[in-house]
């Protein structure tokens, strides 16, 4: 849990949320999530019909794994807002790691808000997701 | 009008946890109920929803995932082959928490349609936007997360 006199703007917190991606990861998210999009999981689809490389992943695995870095930083329950956008795809072997930063504290009806801005890069430095959340501080 | 009526469970949590490889304790301790299921977790009412186009169905033949052809959709005899919703990626995810979700809620859905706009891209053609809002409520009809979702249909597949 983020602590008012423990944060400053500026503060940076990362997390390898997953190294080597295996296509097996990915068809436990679509078993868990109920996403079967054969985009996912199906390479002869994915090859054949829809033109791309390969399977990728879901972008809600990688909302889902950049999540976990993010309830690790701010704590269970503790999430007003939280968003992104999926700038690149996220392929089979692909190593991902997330940094949060925060980029405001604010009071707001009684509550102090930590405003912290999202970006999940793979082991290449590209950027997979571009996001923003907002989180309750104790 | 969504019939998603999704019963939140702590073994559901537990596997969609594994999925996103989240390690934290309160998803896998059996006894402990009080849980607050992870940020993303919402997006499994899928599951509960008995029209969702992604998933197959049962006794339906147009799955359009590979069986023995690259795609099990039958060729109508014109017009392209199956794959067609295949072109349609996610764009954007927000999510706006008003309670906390938990073990126990019963969760029903009302999908709004949103904004659509066109864009072009280098990497993919004509790109069509189109958004979805969604409000999730639990058993006493009490808003629980509002998310919004940006869909993109390209005009060819992404270049990377």
């Amino acid at each position: 849990m983020l602590k008012k006199n423990e944060i400053k703007v500026g503060d940076t917190y990362s997390e390898k949320i997953v190294e080597d991606l295996k296509r097996t990861q990915i068809v436990q998210y679509a078993g868990a999530s109920g996403d079967y999009n054969p985009l996912h999981t199906d390479d002869k689809f994915t090859k054949e019909i829809a033109g791309y490389p390969g399977v990728f992943a879901h972008g809600m695995l990688s909302m889902g794994m950049t999540g976990k870095m993010l309830t690790n930083l701010v704590g269970d329950g503790m999430l007003k807002k939280y968003g992104v956008r999926f700038t690149n795809q996220v392929w089979p072997g692909d190593s991902l790691e997330s940094t949060a930063t925060i980029i405001d504290i604010k009071e707001e009806d009684g509550e102090t808000l930590a405003e912290i801005a999202i970006e999940t890069k793979n082991q290449d430095g590209a950027t997979v997701i571009t996001g923003s959340a907002t989180a309750k501080v104790g | 009008m969504s019939k998603i009526k999704m019963p939140v469970e702590k073994s559901h949590i537990m596997m969609f946890a594994r999925s996103i490889g989240d390690a934290n304790p309160k998803y896998y301790e059996e006894k402990d109920e009080n849980v607050v299921a992870p940020p993303t977790f919402i997006q499994s009412s899928a599951q509960f929803d008995p029209d969702y186009f992604l998933r197959p169905k049962i006794g339906a033949d147009n799955w359009f995932g590979s069986g023995k052809e690259a795609t099990g959709m039958k060729s109508s005899g014109s017009g392209s082959g199956g794959g067609g919703a295949a072109m349609g990626l996610h764009a954007e995810q927000h999510y706006e928490y008003h309670q906390p979700l938990k073990v126990g809620d019963v969760i029903t859905a009302e999908i709004k349609p949103g904004k659509s706009w066109e864009k072009e891209s280098k990497r993919a053609g004509k790109l069509k936007f189109s958004e979805s809002v969604t409000e999730y409520r639990n058993q006493e009809g009490e808003l629980i997360i509002t998310a919004t979702s940006v869909g993109v249909v390209t005009e060819k597949p992404v270049e990377n």
